[in-house]
């Protein structure tokens, strides 16, 4: 049973920071494997140990993915393929789902694809299901379980407050939650062999694409502006005083405004 | 795809109607009335698309709330939500109608329904909307969502393809006022599923019993983060709830500490909420939360840290004990209530 995972490196949001002007610093954030990810890389190596086969993992992103890819053999995985090529670059939900689906197809060999739910950064959640239509695969999202038996692969999804059992023949695309399992710490043998590996670097060459539908060329959507929400709400207003005088004076301000 | 010279040929603004054991979810109706507003600026009609075993019926309802004209696609297949069945139908209609824009509602099924219907169009779709308009020189859908784990906002068009596409999060915009007097068109779909079609079996499928409060529809909330997950402080803001008439919600760590349930858990693992009073206490203002409350309209912060990060986003703030301060806002609401 051979099951590519796809994973994403993100930037960690939850170190955010602001500047005086209430601006987002970007610059010097840490990366991450988006955690859902991993939740889907324990998911296959589970199922590899059930039933034998292969984890490849598959990132596409700029050279630095490579630490991401590292820490994804540092967990067990078999092999990882770095998607890496200028051409690759400022491609929106569409031409990266394209892209690893391409890089999916040159891998060939593959039973499940499993992905996580979505990325912190972006939370689109749509690479994972577009990467199931390019490919021409049922979709199994939401997964809090995946079970594989006579060719079949099986999940309990959480639709909403709907939880439904669904199953496809393989091949398949799965989505995980982060509730499906508790990712592995890594082994220090694996840690030693994850950093002595050569990662392939994939690039157009290799996928063998259209490239029309490449990158920030090939996609449908375009950014117009980014700003910064926190600056339309304005200078928050402190109240001082004892308890009994700022709770007075904030039960005012909401009477007055009918809010209580 | 849509050839650039085609766009000319795409008109109208379509709503995926969703519906669960025929019964029309809520946010379709939001999106019906966002729906109306774009399409009366482009002066064109609203069509709305609705899938299932037997929801004719629903066609009525879909018109009183805006739609000039109802796509009806049923079929006993169609019982249960499964994407490439509901992908085939959407994208077969919408290749015939052709819409300049089409709307979907960021449930759980439009977040799997959507990427697949615009990767098979060709086309792009902006996820999680939390503001929708039309650019009045261009006359292009202009999409509004937060990023980067809500800390910015980014507009997003999508100049060169049809439809363009959006989802939008539940509860951002109103429900529209029902009116059962409109009038509208209701067009059956011709139906056709193969065998070859159905690739996925749904072997069961029940409510969870689990239910929060509707957090998402609050009008009101009082919020408890750690700062104010002592018993006395959380006595205080479930009592501040009853008065104000309230929901109770609260961050993660609350629903760890089994203080509320993680239906009521608001931010990114939890809910969105946009109600018009939001009591944050004891709450820090990590990312993680204020993600969820972006939509607040007006924001109270009461923290022990005067420099904390929820401040920010507040537009009042009181930097104090809480547990004194709750239990002091208590009294001070009883005694303009008089009660």
């Amino acid at each position: 049973m051979n099951i590519i995972v796809c994973i994403k490196q993100v930037p960690n949001v939850t170190q955010v920071k602001w500047d005086a002007d209430g601006s987002l610093i970007r610059t010097g954030l840490p990366t991450i494997i988006n955690p859902v990810d991993k939740n889907a890389i324990e998911a296959a190596l589970q199922l590899k140990e059930q039933h034998g086969g292969k984890v490849t993992v598959l990132s596409m992103g700029p050279s630095q993915v490579e630490s991401a890819l590292r820490e994804a053999l540092c967990m067990g995985v078999d092999d990882v393929i770095q998607l890496t090529d200028r051409k690759f670059a400022g491609a929106d939900t569409w031409a990266t789902s394209y892209t690893i689906g391409c890089a999916i197809q040159k891998i060939g060999d593959y039973d499940l694809v499993i992905t996580g739910v979505e990325a912190m950064d972006g939370n689109t959640a749509q690479v994972g299901p577009q990467v199931a239509e390019y490919l021409g695969l049922p979709l199994l999202s939401y997964a809090l379980s995946i079970a594989v038996a006579d060719g079949k692969v099986t999940i309990d999804q959480k639709l909403g407050d709907v939880a439904r059992v669904i199953e496809a023949k393989l091949p398949a695309l799965v989505t995980v939650e982060k509730e499906i399992n508790e990712y592995r710490v890594t082994p220090i043998d694996k840690l030693i062999d994850a950093f002595e590996r050569t990662i392939p670097v994939w690039g157009v060459d290799d996928i063998s694409p259209d490239v029309v539908h490449l990158g920030l060329k090939g996609s449908p959507t375009k950014l117009r502006k980014v700003y910064s929400p926190k600056l339309e709400k304005g200078k928050v207003e402190m109240l001082e005083g004892t308890p009994d005088e700022v709770a007075r004076q904030l039960v005012d301000k909401l009477n007055a405004k009918f809010l209580i | 795809m849509a050839d650039k010279a085609d766009l000319t040929k795409y008109k109208g603004v379509w709503v995926f109607a969703e519906q669960q054991d025929g019964k029309l979810a809520k946010i379709s109706l939001e999106l019906l009335g966002k729906a109306r507003d774009l399409a009366d600026k482009l002066g064109e009609k609203v069509t709305s698309v609705i899938l299932g075993a037997s929801v004719k019926p629903l066609a009525d309802d879909l018109i009183a709330y805006g739609a000039d004209r109802v796509l009806v696609a049923e079929h006993p297949e169609l019982a249960e939500y499964r994407t490439e069945l509901y992908t085939k139908i959407i994208c077969e209609e919408a290749q015939k109608d052709k819409p300049e824009i089409l709307i979907i509602g960021a449930s759980p099924i439009g977040r799997d329904l959507t990427p697949r219907v615009s990767f098979r169009l060709h086309t792009g779709c902006t996820a999680d909307c939390t503001e929708l308009d039309i650019d009045p020189e261009e006359k292009i859908l202009v999409s509004t969502r937060p990023a980067f784990g809500g800390n910015v906002m980014a507009t997003i068009i999508c100049p060169e393809h049809r439809p363009q596409m959006s989802t939008v999060r539940p509860g951002v915009f109103a429900v529209p006022a029902k009116d059962p007097a409109r009038k509208g068109e209701v067009v059956t779909v011709d139906v056709n599923i193969e065998s070859s079609d159905i690739n996925v079996t749904v072997l069961s499928s029940s409510k969870s019993k689990k239910h929060g409060a509707n957090i998402q529809d609050a009008v009101k909330i009082v919020s408890v983060g750690l700062g104010a997950s002592d018993s006395t402080s959380f006595a205080a803001i479930q009592e501040i709830a009853r008065l104000i008439d309230g929901e109770v919600g609260g961050t993660r760590p609350c629903v760890e500490k089994v203080l509320i349930e993680h239906g009521v858990q608001i931010g990114q693992t939890g809910k969105n909420v946009r109600p018009e009073l939001y009591m944050a206490c004891g709450i820090s203002g990590a990312v993680q939360h204020t993600t969820g409350i972006a939509n607040a309209k007006y924001v109270v912060a009461i923290n022990k840290d005067p420099n904390a990060e929820i401040f920010k986003f507040a537009n009042v703030g009181i930097a104090g004990d809480a547990k004194q301060i709750l239990t002091a806002i208590v009294k001070a609401i009883k005694a303009v209530k008089q009660e």
